[in-house]
């Protein structure tokens, strides 16, 4: 079970989520390639930034209105079950079911376009297992 | 193969990666590109005393050519609900089939047969979700414990229900015959013949209408799928099979040449049969 910083799934993505991925806020142009001005301020697809932040807006507004009509107790107690569920990961170059989280989404019980593109576990591409590691662990 | 410059699993779902590399090379190969295949198509529904009766024509296009003369656009949702796609023909065709997997879980699940508000619900905040981008105008029809109904979903997610609905391209054409021909409490062959002539304005009116009529009707004992319903009076003589009979060619000559073999060597061998 692997503790770093980036080990979690985020919590949100910030709006201008095309910001620089390297260390300090610059590009990291080993790594990444090179960046333009344009890729960074607006993204290539209109459906691109809505997609990415889609589940954690949908948890936020879910969250806020259990609290609104339960009181605090209900998003609180289900966001502990949530953050146990996410820390039952395999190692980050793996891929890991997500079962017990999927069962806490409901995910189980239904099929969307995540489930048929862009499969991971049929992924064709592996990163390189130290790297990704680091990176987890935030040592990269 | 490992590569260095991926640090965590790629998200699952849509990958917008290429799209700003697509982006850059639309102007450039503008005739090559190839069209997607729409259904630019004629769809109906009418509720009738005791079901639905929906109905559509059976051409899909490729901007200006027939891409399917006999393309099937009543989709299987459940075995009581069905629904008529029209838009892009690869969008309708995966979204019907989503929804109807989400139902059938659903139906596993619960042990009940679904409701055709809940097939709306879920079309809807699927086509909501994507903003237009799935371009999939469906129309639902099917009858549940709660009565019959007909609903339409555009591609930007609105929903609406009447008695008698129409999209796609031919849609005025079909709706004029539609608003002056519906009654309520209508019977079923009248229906029929209702849907039919609504469908055949489209195909009449409509150029990327046309071809065959296919018909589906609704009812609690069960769904009548009637494909086709009415055949188009255009049909090409084309045969599927290119395969000629023996005597099709004539024989002009005939030589015969009796080859010549010689014996080099003779061996027996015997087999042991004991």
């Amino acid at each position: 079970m692997l503790n770093g910083r980036r080990g979690f799934l985020k919590d949100s993505v910030p709006v201008a989520g095309l910001c620089p991925q390297g260390a300090y806020g610059i590009q990291d142009c080993l790594r990444s390639g090179f960046s333009s001005v344009k890729n960074e301020l607006l993204p290539s697809h209109p459906l691109e930034l809505s997609e990415k932040n889609f589940q954690p807006n949908k948890d936020k507004m879910n969250f806020s209105t259990l609290r609104n009509i339960q009181g605090l107790h209900a998003p609180l107690k289900l966001q502990m079950e949530y953050r146990a569920a996410r820390q039952i990961q395999r190692l980050p170059f793996l891929p890991s079911s997500n079962l017990a989280l999927d069962t806490l989404r409901g995910n189980d019980e239904s099929i969307g376009f995540e489930d048929i593109l862009c499969d991971p576990a049929q992924s064709e591409m592996m990163g390189e297992p130290h790297l990704m590691v680091e990176y987890n662990l935030g040592l990269l | 193969m490992a590569l260095s410059n991926v640090l965590h699993a790629p998200a699952a779902g849509f990958n917008f990666d290429h799209a700003a590399r697509n982006a850059e090379l639309e102007g450039l190969f503008d005739a090559q590109i190839p069209k997607p295949v729409k259904t630019g198509t004629t769809i109906a529904g009418v509720v009738f005393k005791d079901g639905v009766v929906l109905g559509a024509d059976t051409r899909a296009t490729s901007s200006e050519i027939v891409a399917d003369k006999m393309c099937s656009k009543i989709h299987y949702i459940a075995p009581n609900i069905y629904c008529c796609g029209a838009g892009t023909a690869a969008d309708t065709e995966k979204t019907t089939e989503l929804l109807s997997s989400n139902l059938t879980i659903f139906s596993l699940n619960s042990g009940r047969n679904p409701r055709v508000v809940m097939a709306v619900n879920i079309l809807q905040e699927m086509l909501y979700r994507y903003h237009g981008q799935i371009g999939a105008s469906l129309i639902l029809g099917g009858v549940d414990c709660t009565g019959n109904h007909l609903y339409t979903v555009g591609p930007y997610g609105s929903v609406n229900t009447m008695p008698y609905l129409a999209m796609g391209s031919g849609d005025l054409a079909a709706l004029g015959i539609l608003e002056d021909g519906y009654k309520p409490d209508l019977e079923l062959d009248k229906a029929k013949e209702l849907v039919r002539a609504a469908i055949h304005a489209g195909v009449m009116n409509d150029l990327a209408s046309g071809n065959n009529i296919d018909i589906c009707v609704l009812t609690r004992e069960g769904v009548d799928h009637i494909r086709p319903y009415q055949v188009s009076q255009y049909k090409d003589k084309r045969k599927t099979k290119y395969k000629y009979g023996a005597g099709t060619t004539a024989v002009l000559t005939e030589k015969v040449v009796p080859v010549k073999l010689e014996v080099v060597e003779e061996t027996v061998q015997r087999m042991d049969t004991a």
